[in-house]
């Protein structure tokens, strides 16, 4: 460890497995029920959301240090970090419409919706609570997207197979979803004796 | 003539306000709002907490929204909702800063997450964008409410078997002895809030699955 704070791959292991997003801080659970019922829509859910959450965290690391402490205006963070979610969503959109349209069409209703993915606004408000400098947030939001995308992928290949399982009726669907999400996570607090 | 009609909007008034609680609950019934309602029922006192800010804030956005709803361009209307309702996140989360500092800090930054709420931006959408101010001050109590409903049964459950006892504003209600003096954590940690959400909506739909029958 580094007097300036914990280490690189520390933040990282503990972003992306320890602290997972969805089995431990319950961040972004609408994509995770909604989206994770097949495999390609998982991974390309889980690569926009990361995408996102980097440049996001750029970008509000970036109005933190240079706008809002030197102005003491550091109670509006919550509505410009909104603001410029909001922004860099659209700009992703527009840009993945130019450059490659069947992955736009492939991703749909859910590109707009990253917006109000509260993973998204919560990597950036906990980078701000942590004091991280530039690339610690960068590492930290590498590893919850990648922590993210991870949990996507495994729940969507799980609810593949269980499409064919005969599970009571009033269980179908979402309830067993919840009961296979809370085995996951009882498996991943094996990890938090890890650092 | 205006009797009538006031009762009119009184029984509308009525109506939108069990409509939120019961059939349309967003929390049983549209699962909607998933991250606070996990994240902050491991304990009474912070699902009451949360439950107040997310009334506080809907009714405030809902009330602005359906105000401004004949001003806004439709083209900007979801960047118009959301600067609104961080604004009043905003306001709540200073007030409960200054006034209620142990319950800001165990609610953490779920508190300014209450701005990427489902529930709020939909019923901004849904309902406030579209009706009448009294309607949809009848519509944010409603939907408030069955928020906090299924806030505390949540919380009652993962509480109650986490702990052992049930605790609410510092003052203990009651104890299970056998169960205080080896609770099962599990259920205050993360997995008991998926496995208590599980099973609470199988038997919603068990029961939706009977009445049809």
């Amino acid at each position: 460890m580094s007097e300036t704070g914990p280490s690189l791959i520390t933040i990282f292991m503990s972003m992306a497995l320890i602290n997972n997003f969805i089995l431990s801080k319950f961040l972004g659970l609408c994509p995770f029920f909604g989206v994770s019922k097949k495999l390609t829509n998982a991974i390309s859910m889980g690569a926009a959301v990361t995408l996102v959450m980097v440049m996001a965290s750029i970008a509000t690391t970036l109005i933190y240090r240079f706008i809002l402490v030197p102005y003491k205006v550091e109670f509006m963070n919550i509505i410009i970090y909104i603001l410029v979610i909001a922004s860099l969503v659209q700009i992703v959109e527009l840009f993945i419409k130019r450059t490659n349209i069947t992955l736009y069409n492939s991703l749909g209703i859910y590109l707009p919706l990253i917006t109000t993915n509260c993973a998204v606004l919560g990597i950036t408000l906990i980078n701000a609570q942590a004091n991280y400098a530039m690339v610690q947030s960068i590492i930290s939001a590498l590893g919850g997207g990648i922590g993210f995308t991870l949990m996507l992928i495994v729940m969507s290949g799980i609810r593949e197979r269980i499409e064919f399982a005969d599970t009571p009726k009033s269980m179908r669907g979402l309830p067993i979803a919840f009961i296979i999400a809370a085995i996951l996570s009882l498996a991943y607090m094996g990890f938090s004796g890890m650092i | 003539m205006i009797e009538k009609q006031e009762r009119l909007t009184a029984k509308k008034f009525w109506q939108e306000f069990a409509k939120g609680i019961v059939i349309t609950n967003p929390v049983f019934v549209l699962v909607l709002g998933l991250c606070p309602t996990l994240a902050v029922s491991n304990s009474l006192n912070n699902a009451l907490g949360m439950s107040a800010g997310v009334i506080f804030v809907l009714l405030g956005s809902n009330i602005i929204i359906s105000l401004l709803r004949k001003i806004t361009p439709n083209l900007v209307r979801i960047p118009v909702f959301i600067v609104v309702i961080a604004t009043f996140v905003t306001i709540l989360s200073l007030v409960f800063e200054a006034y209620l500092p142990p319950l800001y800090e165990s609610l953490g930054i779920y508190l300014p997450l209450i701005v990427v709420n489902c529930i709020i931006l939909g019923r901004a959408e849904v309902f406030a964008s579209k009706n009448s101010v009294v309607l949809s001050i009848a519509d944010a109590f409603g939907v408030g409410f069955g928020f906090t409903i299924a806030l505390i049964i949540i919380s009652f459950f993962r509480e109650l078997l986490g702990t052992g006892g049930l605790e609410v504003f510092g003052k203990q209600l009651f104890s299970i002895p056998v169960l205080a003096e080896s609770p099962m954590s599990v259920f205050i940690m993360p997995p008991g809030a998926f496995i208590v959400m599980g099973l609470l909506l199988a038997l919603f739909r068990m029961i939706g699955v009977l009445k049809n029958e």
